[in-house]
């Protein structure tokens, strides 16, 4: 193991249990991982058949992750990525590279603890080779401020018959400013799921964006999303699926809630085929919490901020 | 326990209940049958104080006080809790989570084993579509007992339950009543309303008639089965019978 010891590693440490992280994931040394606080690494850590590398660049780190064919990673790789400061901006750039069929999950978990105007940028680019899998599960936190402004933004590439499993969950402390924007190109036989769950308070806005090109005979792929938004935030997301090979299926999945009177949620689904035999639905929904979920758990007690917030952690679970 | 007296209740300009008089005594079954579009989900609604079931006239009493303006939230309080006709979902919340609203005196589990599911199966479901339509019923079923309620309203508590089931329903029902509480079973199955210790037939938003199971039943059966309205030349019903059966309630109903 890598780890620079220092009174910022144990900062970003407590930074990474508050947006719920397992530190055994970071000291263990059969868990590959991998901790930055600003332009930094501080730690980082291999295992067998999977690799990390990385370089400085202006104002962040480049991250490359590669893992060799046939390697199953069994623990969950472990990403701590944060900015300690009360204001800057960090820019990741990573690449991740699976081998032909090899199987990998990520768990990673971004804090901005302090933040009064923190920009976070994150670029993926994820290549999957054939029949490759890769789980990438990503939770963040930010400060109260609303200060934070984060831009995750995802390009994969999925060989024949790979996986992919992507999900986004922002759930404590405030969002700030999120434009999240995905993009898959799937090839055939490939399955992708995307998945976001996000709680919007105060002015917090969020814009989301995912794109799925079906390109492969075979490939499905999902965009599932699940919005709540109080006070006044503002939700938006768009959902695109493209299905150009035949037998091809893709299904966006959109439920927005807007819970009071200055929340705003849109949604716009984009769905086209280019390929007859290729098949893409969609089903969106807005509105405040379904009535009879809500007088259901009033009926057996509950009242009804309670009940809101029974079903509103359902839903971002 | 409780009584509705003289109930009104309309939507869009369409009468729905017209003066529903109805007493459900303590500690008994009361079952209420009547075909579809009668206005049994209506009752219910309106006595659980859902929002849109305001009656239009009438009150509501339990155990004394009127409860007409209670929140659906007081009247659980109070002990009233409903198991919908069809519940519903709630994604991402376990069935243990559902279970575990109120610190009863029992735990998710035996609620479980009590309406014939396997809590090591069931515990760590989702209440969503995932369910089957009886396992969700028999859920609605488990969480209405694990709130240990004083009166519980049971909408059609048999529909998408298996034959083979029904009697592990109409035991739970019958666990209800030992435990104290007072049933209103709604229901379009004579079978199963004739569990209740007095049943009431309800037609076009109004009792007709109320008596002991075999008799309701029995009228239900022969005058009702493919009735489409009170004005159908099969009905029995008459103003005379139907003003003669009412008057034998304590209710004062008379039809418009
Ligand atoms: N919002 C509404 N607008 C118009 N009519 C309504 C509305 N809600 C209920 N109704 C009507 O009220 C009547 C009673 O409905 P209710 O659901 O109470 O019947 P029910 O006896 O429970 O029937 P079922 O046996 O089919 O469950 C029906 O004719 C129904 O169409
Ligand atoms: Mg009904």
């Amino acid at each position: 193991m890598d780890i620079n010891y220092s009174k910022e590693y144990e900062a970003i440490v407590e930074a990474y249990k508050k947006a719920g992280g397992n530190p055994e994931g970071l000291f263990n040394s059969e868990y590959a991982s991998i901790v930055i606080n600003n332009h930094d690494v501080l730690a980082k850590n291999e295992v067998p058949g999977l690799h990390i590398s990385y370089s400085k660049i202006k104002d962040g780190v480049k991250v490359k992750i590669s893992v060799e064919d046939d390697v199953q990673v069994k623990n969950p790789v472990h990403l701590c990525f944060g900015m300690l400061p009360r204001e800057g901006r960090q820019i990741i750039d990573s690449d991740f590279y699976i081998g032909k069929r090899s199987k990998i999950s990520f768990l990673a978990h971004c804090s901005f603890p302090d933040a009064e105007h923190i920009e976070h940028i994150m670029k993926s680019q994820v290549t999957l080779d054939e029949k490759a899998e890769m789980k990438y599960v990503e939770q963040h936190y930010h400060s109260e401020s609303g200060g934070t402004f984060v831009y995750p933004k995802l390009s994969a590439k999925l060989g024949k018959g790979a996986r992919l499993v992507e999900e986004f969950k922002l759930k404590n402390g405030r969002v700030g400013l999120l434009d999240i924007d995905y993009e898959v190109d799937q090839g055939p036989m490939s399955s992708c799921e995307l998945l976001t769950k996000i709680f919007g308070k105060k002015d917090d806005k969020i814009d989301v964006k995912e794109s799925i090109h079906l390109n492969g005979e075979y490939a499905s792929g999902t965009a599932k999303s699940r919005l709540v938004m109080i006070d006044q935030a503002s939700g938006n997301v768009l959902g695109e699926i493209e299905g150009n090979a035949a037998h091809s299926r893709g299904h966006i999945d959109c439920y927005e809630v807007v819970q009071d009177q200055g929340s705003i949620a849109t949604s716009t689904p984009k769905i086209s085929v280019t390929n007859p035999l290729s098949k893409v639905t969609h089903e969106a929904a807005i509105g405040r919490i379904n009535k009879k979920e809500l007088e259901t758990l009033m009926a057996r007690g509950l009242n009804e901020d309670d009940a809101v917030e029974l079903i509103v952690n359902g839903l971002l679970r | 326990m409780l009584e509705l007296k003289n109930i009104f209740y309309s939507v869009d300009n369409k009468d729905i209940l017209e003066g529903l008089n109805l007493t459900v005594p303590d500690g008994e079954i009361y079952s209420i049958i009547g075909v579809n579009g009668t206005g049994k989900t209506t009752l219910a609604g309106i006595i659980m104080g859902l929002e849109g079931y305001k009656p239009d006239k009438g009150s509501i009493i339990f155990n004394g006080s009127d409860i007409t303006d209670y929140s659906v939230t007081e009247r659980a309080k109070l002990g009233i809790t409903l198991a919908w006709q069809i519940p519903a979902f709630f994604e991402g919340v376990t069935v243990y989570e559902y279970l575990s609203l109120k610190d009863g005196n029992g735990k998710p589990e035996d609620y479980l084993d009590f309406v014939g599911l396997n809590p090591d199966k069931y515990l760590g479901r989702i209440i969503d579509e995932s369910l089957s339509g009886g396992e969700r019923k028999r859920i609605e079923l488990a969480s209405v007992l694990s709130v240990n309620p004083k009166l519980v309203i049971l909408d059609e508590p048999d529909s998408g339950i298996d034959m083979a089931s029904i009697d592990a329903i109409r035991n739970v029902i019958f666990s209800f009543k030992k435990a104290g509480a007072s049933i209103l079973l709604i229901t379009h199955n004579e079978v199963m309303a004739s569990m209740g210790d007095v049943v009431s037939l309800l037609c076009e938003g109004i009792i007709i008639k109320q008596g002991n199971p075999y008799e309701v039943s029995n009228y239900f059966k022969t005058y009702c089965y493919d009735c489409t309205s009170m004005d159908d030349p099969k009905c029995e019903d008459n103003e005379e019978a139907m003003i003669a059966s009412v008057d034998n309630l304590s209710g004062k109903t008379t039809r418009k």
